[in-house]
C-alpha cells in the first residue's frame, strides 16, 4: 500500500514539477494550476476508488487526474495544445477528462462539477449500480450556491457522493477567513443531513483510511459523506513560480506543511532500494511524456469546428453556410 | 444519430384531414414524453413540481405512476444544481428532461446549461456527449408580469453547443420533443404557454420533427413572415387579415432555432422581397435580428429585400392588460407591418378585429 501512494504522489510532484519547469519556453499553451503540496487529498481518496468509480474535479485538477488513473502522456500532450491530449488539444489543463477510468472531468468555474457528481450518482443509484463518484472541489466553492443545493439534493436522494473538499486555504488570494462569516465548512455540510469529518490533507494513510470507510458506508447505501481535508498550496494560484512576494501570505505559513511533505513522509517508510525503483519509474514516465507531448502534432484547423454537436461537423457547416 | 439540415426541403405543411386524430399542444408533449420514456428506460423526467396534482398543466399526468418515482419526481427549489444534476445523469448514460414552468427560471440554470451542457462535448474534444432536454415554458397574458414572461430563446442561440427548438403546433410539439430526447446534444424546449391551448393533429404512434427543418405553413408571394413559438399563431391570422387586402403572405415556422434552417427563410424571401420577422422576444440582439442578419448576409447583392423585426416593446412587460396589449405584437399589427413593407411607406392601416382571428381568451391563475 506504502509503495502505491508513494509512487502516485511522487508521479504528481514529478510531473508538475517538470511542468513547472517546461514553462518559461512556453510550449505549454495553457494556464497551469499546480496542485504541488496538495497531492496527498487526491491521492488518499482515490487509492480506495475502483476504476468504475467517477470523479469530479476542479480546474486544479492536475493531481485528481493522475491519481484517479489519467494517462500522463495525455496529460502533458494536452498542456501542450497537442491533438494527442486527453481532449485532443482542446480543453488544456483545466479541463483533463479520462471516461476510461472514471475522471468525468473538471471545470473551470467554481462548484459546477460538485452537481454535475450529484447528477452522475442519481443514475448509479437508478441502475443499482454499487460505483460511487467522489466530487472534488477547493474551500471556495463551498461559498457557491450550487454546494448548498447540491448538499440538500444528495441528502433527499441519498447518493452516493463523497464530497472532498480540498481546503487550501485560499480562493485565488482571499483567505477563508476573508469570506466565510463561519469558517466551519464541514459544520456547514452536516447541517444538510451527512455526516463530515475535517482531516489533515498531508497524512495521506488517515485520509486513505477515513475515504474507505466513507466509501464503503455509501456502497452499503448510506447515502453522501463529507470529508474536509486542509491542505496548502506550495505555488502560485496559476503559474509556475512562488507568490509571496505578492503580501497576502507569508512564506513561514507554508513551512510547516513543507516540513511535513506527503511525498516525503510516504517515501521514508519504504526501503530505500523500493523508493530508488519507484523513482527511477516515475522518471522515466515524465520523460516519455513530455517526449510524447513535444512529438505529437498540433490538431488540424478543420478541428476547429468538430465536436460542436454530435452530428457530422460538416453536415451543420453546411446549415451555417 | 444524422439529422437532414439543410438538405431537406421545406414541404407546404398538408391540411388536417376531416377525422383526423386531434389532440392539445399540453397532451402532444405528454404523449411524446410517455412514449419515449416507454421506449428508453434512461429517460428520466424532473423539475419542479412534475409530480404534484396539476402536473405541469397537464403534461406531466399519469407519469409518475406509469414511470415510477425513480424516473420522474419533483426537485428542490434549485435550478441551478438540478440542472448540473441533469448534466450528470446526461454524462452517465441517462437522458434527463428537466421541466422549469417558467423560462425566467432559467436564468439560474445558465451557467450550468452554457458553461457545462453546451461546451462539454468540445472541451473534452469529443469525449462525452450530453444529452438533456429543457423544457422551459413562456408565459404570457393575465398579468404575468415582468419576471414571468420572458422570451430568453436567443441567450441560448447564442452560444454554440445547445440546440434551440420553440414547436408553434401540437404536431411539431409530439415530434420536437421526441427528437429532443433522442438527439445527442443538449437540446432548449420552448413552450409557449399559450399554445397549450392549441388542438391539431397528432398521430398517436411516435415519430421525430428533426432539427433543422422550417415548415411553410402557408404559402404566398408578397411577403414573407416567420412567426417564432406563439408568434407563428398570430402571423397565421395575420395572413388572414392580409387576404382581405388582396396581400399573399408566405408564412413559415422555424420550428428549430438552432440549428435554423436559414435556406427555406432565404429562398422564400428571394420570391417575395420582404421579410418580417415576429418573435416572442425583444428584437434587441434576438432571433429575429439573426433571421435578418443571415438573410442579408445570403441576399445581398443579388436580390434586394426590405425587412422588419417585431418582437416584445423594448420594456419591462407590463401587468395592467391596456399596456400588456401594446406590449406584444398581434395578429392586426403584423398585418400591418406586413403591408406596410409590401407597400413599402406607412399605409397607416390597421385591421378591423374580426371576431374568428381573436386571441385565446386565457383565464389564470397562470
Amino acid at each position: 500500500m506504502h509503495a502505491g501512494l508513494f509512487r502516485s504522489l511522487y508521479r504528481i510532484r514529478r510531473v508538475e514539477e517538470e511542468v513547472a519547469r517546461v514553462y518559461a519556453s512556453d510550449k505549454i499553451k495553457s494556464p497551469v494550476h499546480l496542485s504541488i503540496g496538495q497531492e496527498a487529498v487526491s491521492v488518499g481518496v482515490c487509492d480506495v476508488l475502483r476504476t468504475d468509480d467517477v470523479v469530479f474535479g476542479t480546474y486544479r485538477g492536475h493531481a485528481l487526474y493522475l491519481a484517479k488513473g489519467g494517462d500522463m502522456s495525455a496529460m502533458v500532450a494536452e498542456l501542450y495544445g497537442k491533438v494527442t491530449g486527453c481532449t485532443r488539444g482542446k480543453g488544456g489543463s483545466m479541463h483533463l477528462i479520462d471516461t476510461e477510468c472514471g475522471v468525468m472531468g473538471t471545470s473551470a468555474v467554481v462548484g459546477t462539477t460538485i452537481a454535475n457528481a450529484a447528477g452522475y450518482a442519481y443514475a448509479l443509484k437508478v441502475r443499482r449500480s454499487d460505483a460511487v463518484v467522489a466530487s472534488f472541489f477547493g474551500d471556495g466553492a463551498t461559498e457557491e450556491g450550487v454546494f448548498a443545493e447540491t448538499l440538500n439534493f444528495a441528502v433527499l436522494k441519498r447518493l452516493p457522493v463523497l464530497f472532498v473538499c480540498e481546503n487550501n486555504g485560499y480562493a485565488i488570494h482571499t483567505a477563508q477567513a476573508k469570506r466565510q462569516g463561519l469558517a466551519d465548512i464541514c459544520a456547514r455540510a452536516r447541517a444538510y443531513g451527512m455526516p463530515a469529518e475535517r482531516l489533515d490533507g498531508n497524512d495521506v494513510l488517515t485520509l486513505r483510511a477515513r475515504a474507505e470507510a466513507a466509501v464503503a458506508r455509501m456502497r452499503a447505501g448510506a447515502g453522501p459523506q463529507f470529508i474536509e481535508a486542509t491542505t496548502y498550496r506550495w505555488r502560485e494560484h496559476v503559474g509556475p513560480g512562488a507568490d509571496y512576494h505578492l503580501g497576502y501570505r507569508a512564506q513561514a505559513e507554508c513551512e510547516p506543511w513543507q516540513a511535513n511533505d506527503s511525498v516525503r513522509v510516504i517515501g521514508e517508510l519504504l526501503a530505500p532500494e523500493v523508493r530508488s525503483m519507484i523513482v527511477a519509474a516515475v522518471e522515466r514516465e515524465v520523460a516519455e511524456a513530455f517526449a510524447y507531448a513535444e512529438t505529437s502534432p498540433f490538431p488540424h484547423p478543420s478541428e476547429l469546428m468538430t465536436d460542436i454537436f454530435t452530428e457530422d461537423a460538416d453536415e451543420l457547416a453546411a446549415c451555417q453556410r | 444519430m444524422s439529422s437532414p439540415l439543410a438538405s431537406a426541403k421545406a414541404a407546404p405543411r398538408p391540411a388536417p384531414k376531416m377525422g383526423e386524430r386531434t389532440r392539445t399542444f399540453v397532451e402532444a408533449v405528454r404523449e411524446a414524453t410517455e412514449l419515449e420514456m416507454a421506449r428508453d428506460p434512461n429517460v428520466v423526467l424532473f423539475g419542479l413540481d412534475v409530480d404534484d396534482p396539476k402536473a405541469i398543466q397537464g403534461t406531466t399526468l399519469g407519469l409518475p405512476e406509469a414511470f415510477g418515482a425513480e424516473r420522474v419526481f419533483g426537485t428542490p427549489l434549485s435550478e441551478d444544481a438540478m440542472t448540473g444534476a441533469a448534466i450528470g445523469m446526461a454524462l452517465a448514460g441517462l437522458r434527463p428532461i428537466h421541466v422549469h414552468i417558467r423560462m425566467d427560471f432559467l436564468l439560474l440554470a445558465v451557467n450550468q446549461l452554457l458553461n457545462v451542457a453546451a461546451k462539454s462535448r468540445y472541451m473534452y474534444g469529443g469525449r462525452v456527449n450530453v444529452p438533456m432536454v429543457v423544457r422551459a415554458m413562456i408565459g404570457k397574458s393575465w398579468g404575468q408580469g415582468a419576471q414571468h414572461s420572458q422570451g430568453l430563446h436567443s441567450f441560448f442561440m447564442h452560444v454554440p453547443g445547445i440546440k434551440v427548438v420553440a414547436p408553434s403546433t401540437p404536431y411539431d410539439a409530439k415530434g420536437c420533443l421526441a427528437a429532443a430526447v433522442r438527439d445527442d446534444d443538449p437540446v432548449l424546449y420552448v413552450e409557449h404557454r399559450l399554445l397549450h391551448f392549441q388542438k391539431g393533429p397528432v398521430p398517436a404512434e411516435a415519430y421525430t420533427v428533426a432539427p433543422g427543418k422550417a415548415r411553410i405553413a402557408v404559402a404566398g408571394d408578397d411577403v414573407t413572415v416567420v412567426g417564432i413559438s406563439y408568434m407563428q399563431v398570430e402571423a397565421l391570422r395575420a395572413a388572414k387579415y392580409l387576404e382581405d387586402v388582396g396581400v399573399r403572405a408566405e408564412v413559415i415556422d422555424p420550428i428549430w432555432l438552432n440549428p435554423l434552417d436559414i435556406d427555406t427563410i432565404t429562398d422564400s424571401v428571394r420570391r417575395t422581397g420582404r421579410l418580417l420577422v415576429v418573435d416572442t422576444g425583444w428584437t434587441n440582439c434576438g432571433a429575429a435580428a439573426e433571421i435578418a442578419a443571415q438573410v442579408a448576409e445570403r441576399l445581398q447583392g443579388v436580390r434586394d429585400f426590405r425587412f422588419k423585426r417585431m418582437g416584445f416593446a423594448p420594456t419591462t412587460c407590463p401587468t395592467t392588460p391596456g399596456l400588456e396589449n401594446l406590449f406584444y405584437p398581434n395578429a392586426r399589427t403584423i398585418a400591418a407591418a406586413a403591408r406596410d413593407l409590401v407597400e413599402g411607406r406607412a399605409c397607416g392601416w390597421l385591421p378591423a378585429e374580426r371576431a374568428d382571428l381573436q386571441s385565446i381568451e386565457f383565464k389564470g391563475p397562470f
